[in-house]
């Protein structure tokens, strides 16, 4: 143990000492002489770019925030880039339409957004712990169909999984697990990407040492994985957590086949049904709970937004 | 060594000699497939068992017996050879499906990916400083559901409702975002929209991972900005562009969240749009032949073409690679 905890400390001491020296380099590396700075030219063609493709990013989410505060007339007859009502009538338009949305949704909306989080929470918890044992299976044993098994798991990465959705369908409807959580949970649970994730950081971040030493002081295979293994791996499983969590929340084929309660729903497809009812007028109510739908993921996008770097880095370099 | 020798050993040395070796080997055996067996099982359940059964069911299709002419027979399955396949690739609205994803895929992952190379290199190049506001902004629409984005676009493309539409009309310009030819470039819109941001973020990473040795060497020998992006830093973000590029086509080839959300409001998108809605629709027996059977071989054909593009994809790659 005690070896253990000394390389880790090392491995993160060189980590921080990396990081500064990478820091101080950038700092040099802006500190251009005059000569070579970029001409002012260069520079406002590069900020118009950049601005251009700042508004049409965020443009369609503005223009949701603002129509998500609208009734059905407003929404025609008013200025589109701004609120029809005062600023101070404001809290009331929101409460407004959120009880519209209430109403349109006979209640379920939250319901809708707690199914959600419980699909892709459990999904992503799951899928990720299997992915970094079997990645880190294929990075650090030899066992029999090991190659096979990584080359049928990588075609699969490759394949276009939508087209699955149909027969998964008629085997879970075989399990009778259909229109069941378990119908979303499972299918949701693998990911050839995670797993892909997973073998790359156990290839290059934990050292073969560690693992003989430990076992020389006679800790049992399960014991260096739950203790060493994935303390070292914690930032890769966050990588590969935010991916699986974001793919079933934004999944939409998969709970379209799958379920079919109203109370089984996740968010996109309760919204989905909700558009798609002919006699739905109310696009401002619908703005809304688009908007109170999609905040949970953008929360985890901003608060954990360097592992996302960190993950696709890996990806990017090695693929 | 012979084989008297080896066999007049006791049992506690025979162990110790040369087979330890060999147990070791079966215990790491025994772990490794401990460890892989919980992704094992769910793969399995997930990925092969599935393939399986869509290869096996795509030679059956349902059909009535016992019925007279006006039906009220017994479904069975009925096995049918080749019949589904042959349906799939005789079928005009399956070839004009693939015909709209393969010129979807032609336009709109290249723009795309130009798109997010050229945004990754500017962030990149230290032109503008306080860059992660611009890189979280970009970055923002991949958190958005497929489906949620597309309610918003399709809001967007309406006339009745759009600032971008009736501010286009202001000016003079009459666009009709629904329009037979305009309609699959709204499509890729929300398909860019979406998904710029995170391929740029690919990108990002592995512009990162380049020593910076390699720009001060330029710079010494006299480089300039943007012949160190064209030198150094394109040909280093090769291998995550063609990762990119090829993830981007296995995706597009699956388009079904925006058109089967723009079809709500726009009838002429027809249940056989895409391959995608054409399996889904037949599996749900919304077209003729219905069932699980031609569902299936909708989707096989599919998946051989997805398989065929990505191959065709990797050698033209490659072999402009190698000129």
């Amino acid at each position: 143990m005690s070896t253990a905890e000394a390389i880790d400390k090392e491995s993160r001491a060189a980590a921080r000492a990396r990081k500064k020296a990478d820091k101080i380099r950038d700092k040099h590396a802006n500190d251009l002489p005059r000569s070579m700075q970029p001409s002012a030219l260069v520079k406002t063609i590069t900020i118009v770019v950049l601005v251009f493709a700042l508004i049409y990013f965020l443009f369609p989410i503005y223009w949701a925030i603002i129509a998500s505060t609208k009734t059905p007339s407003q929404m025609t007859g008013s200025n589109g880039l701004w609120f029809a009502v005062g600023l101070s009538d404001l809290p009331a338009a929101i409460a407004k339409n959120y009880g519209t949305l209430i109403g349109w949704t006979r209640g379920q909306f939250w319901r809708w957004v707690l199914n959600s989080l419980i699909y892709s929470g459990v999904s992503a918890l799951v899928g990720t712990l299997v992915a970094v044992m079997a990645g880190y299976a294929t990075a650090k044993f030899n066992f029999r169909g090991k190659n096979l098994a990584i080359g049928v798991i990588m075609g699969c990465m490759l394949m276009p999984a939508a087209l699955l959705t149909i027969p998964q369908y008629s085997i879970f409807h075989a399990m009778h697990l259909t229109n069941t959580m378990l119908s979303i949970i499972i299918p949701c649970c693998v990911s050839p990407f995670g797993f892909f994730l997973g073998r790359v950081y156990a290839q290059t971040s934990v050292p073969n040492e560690l693992l003989e030493a430990a076992r020389i002081d006679g800790a049992s295979e399960a014991r260096i994985f739950f203790t060493i293994v994935l303390r070292i791996l914690a930032p890769a499983m966050v990588t590969i957590f935010l991916f699986l969590f974001v793919a079933t929340w934004n999944n939409f084929l998969l709970p379209l086949m799958m379920v079919s309660s109203d109370t089984l729903k996740p968010v996109t497809l309760g919204l989905y049904g909700m558009v798609s009812l002919a006699t739905f007028t109310d696009r401002g109510a619908l703005m809304m709970g688009a908007l109170l739908g999609v905040l949970p993921v953008i929360v985890l996008f901003l608060g954990l937004q360097r592992y996302w770097q960190a993950g696709l880095a890996a990806g990017a370099v090695k693929g | 060594m012979t084989a008297t020798t080896k066999t007049a050993k006791t049992g506690v040395a025979r162990r110790a000699a040369k087979p330890k070796a060999s147990d070791a080997a079966k215990r790491e055996n025994r772990t490794g497939w401990a460890f892989m067996a919980p992704f094992g099982i769910l793969f399995a359940l997930v990925f092969i068992l599935p393939i399986i059964w869509a290869i096996y069911s795509s030679f059956f299709r349902q059909v009535t017996t016992g019925g007279g002419a006006y039906g009220g027979g017994e479904l069975v399955n009925k096995f049918v050879g080749l019949q589904n396949f042959q349906y799939v690739v005789t079928s005009g609205a399956f070839w004009a499906g693939v015909g709209r994803v393969v010129l979807y895929t032609l336009v709109q992952v290249p723009v795309m990916i130009i798109a997010a190379l050229a945004l990754a290199m500017l962030i990149d190049s230290y032109i503008v400083k306080h860059i992660t506001a611009f890189r979280l902004s970009y970055f923002l629409p991949y958190a958005i559901p497929g489906v949620v984005a597309s309610i918003i676009w399709v809001y967007l493309y309406n006339g009745q409702i759009s600032p971008i539409v009736k501010g286009l009309a202001a000016i003079g310009i009459k666009v009709n975002f629904f329009g037979d030819n305009v309609v699959l470039g709204s499509m890729a819109n929300i398909t860019t929209w979406t998904f710029t941001g995170y391929n740029m973020l690919i990108f990002l990473a592995a512009l990162q991972a380049i020593p910076h040795d390699l720009y001060e060497a330029a710079r010494i020998d006299g480089a300039n900005g943007f012949q160190i992006a064209m030198k150094i830093k394109l040909p280093n973000v090769r291998a995550a562009a063609l990762l990119a590029m090829l993830l981007s086509i296995v995706g597009t080839i699956q388009l079904f969240n925006e058109p089967q959300v723009m079809s709500i409001s726009d009838p002429s998108i027809s249940k056989s749009y895409t391959p995608m809605m054409m399996a889904l629709n037949t599996s749900q027996g919304t077209l003729t032949p219905g069932g699980d059977g031609p569902a299936s071989a909708v989707a096989i054909v599919m998946a051989l073409i997805a398989g065929v593009l990505a191959v065709v994809y990797t050698l033209v790659e490659r072999k402009v690679n190698a000129e």
